[in-house]
């Protein structure tokens, strides 16, 4: 493998790797925080994909385009989706068994992934990049990049780096990490821990979706494709230890790295790479890397 | 009285499914085989989620190994016979089984279901990418399995009847195991497993020892599959499958056998009702929408699953909010 080669494979890998950990980030908060397992996390990404697609002609009707307009649109609309959630399905679930959890947020898939089919049908789609991100940086002689790629991989280390000043450096942090421990000590301290269940909720679903915004330039948009993004999501999660954000990152650029490199040297087992990389991770450490708390 | 209802409710099940092939279509046969074959998967698993408390994400690839091995080991154009085949077919699930088992179980909770889900994700790549298995096209079964001359498998009321008989066996054998001190264990070991270590047992042995048999079933029901429709491919071994299974356990209700049995035909069935053109016409197309509303709807107000709605109307009934003894197991 020449090094221009190599150096690209990086590229992708880190920005794989860094999407991967922008949609896990909210399922491993509302997984550690709120102790409820999200199956329709997944739908969530799939949401904000097809709203990249489907507001896009609106904004642009309207606002006269704004590539930045329909972000912050969709990520407004996503937080009021993830608030009503929470508010209607999610909050009942907080004490019951995680099967009941899997089981409901499984129809929510169900659900969701009809609504979209009603609404935009069964076609895959393209997305546009914005004119003022769709160029390429050279490599070396011969070779390329794409500005949109390396902008997907800043927009997510702003992200991550936002996330870990809110969680460990503010007050709403201190709270939020604090009713993830105990509760009712929580409750009984004068905070409101129900609306603030329902703040990280919302922030978890607008993350999903952003990301999912994001990335439908690159990826296209699809039926299922928050299905395929769920599982690895939940590697992701598990092999980072379930709660922390630190653990996420990290496992998600491993698996960045492990499938997009398993993808170049063997790209027959490319598939059970990330998986064996998984069963090794968590034979070793039960609890995934690094376990919160 | 309670245990006498019990019975004569599974007895009734049985008899109803021996007795609908007089009434049926070809279409109705297969759709009602192939629940049957759902529910001996639903029940091999229930002996690990509900009995055990493992829950297991990763029961396509027991199925689908056993499916593959049906394939895979029989003649090409000879017809296989049931006496040798079938328990290869089980075997190697089992062997899959117990050692995905003996690995896993050293993790707990939702790293085991991950772990589990790993495993059986390997096994669905490992199909998929290389040519073993004949990659994503599968590969066709031409002949079917026979016993002697009395059973030809190829005919689908001797297939009807043999899945029937697989069913009855599967539950009558899991019943029984239950009833048994192996059975009590498992149950222990989900209620406090530092307890049932405290009172003496090793628990570890106990627990693979319901994975490999769990797998054992699953293998049996993927024989079944792949005569059925003369043909395998990867997707049987995908997680949609694993997934599928266990809502249909959770639907049923958790911890009976009997739940697991209503489980996988109440979501079969509501699967078929809400896919039927004579009820919904053109919308029958989204199916989905009904199904997982009747999900969620079914988990907002039946907390125990399926088996629990006598119960509820049991204590509607003496002001009583059911049965207690079912609470006090979890879940």
């Amino acid at each position: 493998m020449d090094f221009n080669i190599f150096l690209i494979q990086s590229l992708n890998a880190l920005q794989y790797g860094l999407l991967l950990f922008l949609i896990a980030s909210g399922l491993t908060l509302i997984f550690g925080i709120m102790n409820v397992i999200n199956l329709a996390h997944g739908s969530f990404y799939m949401i904000g994909a097809y709203m990249a697609f489907g507001l896009a002609p609106l904004i642009e009707s309207t606002f006269g385009g704004g590539f930045f307009m329909t972000m912050l649109a969709g990520i407004a609309l996503a937080v009021v989706l993830g608030y009503l959630l929470e508010w209607a399905f999610f909050s009942y679930l907080y004490d019951r068994d995680h099967l009941q959890q899997v089981l409901m947020t499984y129809g929510l898939i169900l659900i969701f992934e009809e609504i979209r089919s009603l609404l935009i049908g069964d076609d895959v789609h393209g997305v546009q990049i914005p004119a003022f991100l769709s160029g390429a940086i050279p490599l070396g002689d011969l070779m390329t990049y794409p500005i949109y790629r390396l902008f997907i991989s800043a927009v997510c280390i702003a992200l991550a780096i936002a996330m870990y000043v809110v969680l460990n450096r503010t007050r709403l942090g201190m709270m939020i990490r604090a009713g993830s421990t105990n509760r009712e000590m929580v409750q009984s301290l004068g905070i409101n821990i129900t609306m603030l269940y329902r703040v990280v909720f919302a922030a978890g679903v607008a993350i999903a979706a952003f990301a999912g915004m994001v990335a439908a330039p690159v990826s296209s948009v699809y039926p299922g494709m928050g299905n395929s993004v769920l599982i690895i999501c939940f590697v992701v999660v598990v092999i980072g230890g379930i709660g922390s954000i630190k653990g996420a990152l990290v496992a998600a650029l491993l698996i960045g790295i492990v499938d997009t490199f398993g993808k170049v040297v063997f790209p027959q087992a490319a598939g059970v790479l990330v998986y064996l990389l998984m069963a090794i991770i968590l034979l070793w450490k039960p609890n995934g890397l690094f376990k919160a708390g | 009285m309670e245990d006498k209802s019990k019975f004569v409710f599974v007895a009734a099940i049985f008899l109803a499914l021996a007795l609908y092939p007089l009434m049926a279509g070809s279409y109705g046969i297969d759709l009602i085989t192939k629940i049957m074959i759902y529910a001996i998967l639903v029940l091999g698993l229930e002996l690990l989620v509900g009995t055990t408390g493992l829950v297991c994400f990763g029961q396509a690839a027991f199925f689908g190994i056993g499916a593959y091995a049906a394939v895979i080991f029989s003649p090409q154009y000879d017809s296989p016979s049931i006496i040798w085949l079938l328990p290869l077919c089980i075997l190697a699930a089992a062997l899959y089984a117990l050692f995905v088992g003996a690995l896993s179980l050293r993790t707990k909770g939702v790293y085991f279901i991950m772990v589990t889900l790993a495993f059986a994700q390997m096994a669905y790549y490992i199909v998929h990418d290389t040519p073993i298995g004949g990659g994503t096209d599968g590969i066709y079964l031409y002949v079917k399995p026979v016993l002697g001359s009395l059973i030809d498998l190829d005919k689908s009321l001797v297939l009807y009847g043999f899945t029937l008989a697989c069913l009855i066996l599967t539950f009558g054998f899991l019943g029984l195991l239950l009833r048994s001190r192996f059975g009590r264990a498992l149950a222990g070991i989900k209620t406090n497993e530092q307890r049932m270590r405290a009172t003496g047992f090793s628990t570890y042995p106990y627990k693979l020892a319901a994975f490999v048999i769990s797998g054992g079933i699953a293998g049996l029901a993927g024989f079944l599959f792949a005569v059925k429709d003369g043909f395998v491919n990867p997707e049987m071994m995908s997680w949609h499958l694993s997934g599928a299974l266990l809502v249909m356990i959770i639907l049923g209700g958790l911890g009976s056998l009997r739940g697991a049995l209503i489980g996988a035909f109440a979501f079969a069935l509501l699967q078929e009702f809400f896919k039927s053109d004579a009820i919904f016409g053109g919308f029958a197309k989204y199916w989905h929408l009904g199904l997982g509303a009747t999900i969620i709807i079914s988990v907002a107000l039946l907390p125990r699953g399926l088996i629990g709605v006598p119960a509820l109307f049991r204590g509607k009934l003496t002001g009583t909010r059911g049965s207690p003894d079912i609470d006090g197991k979890g879940a």
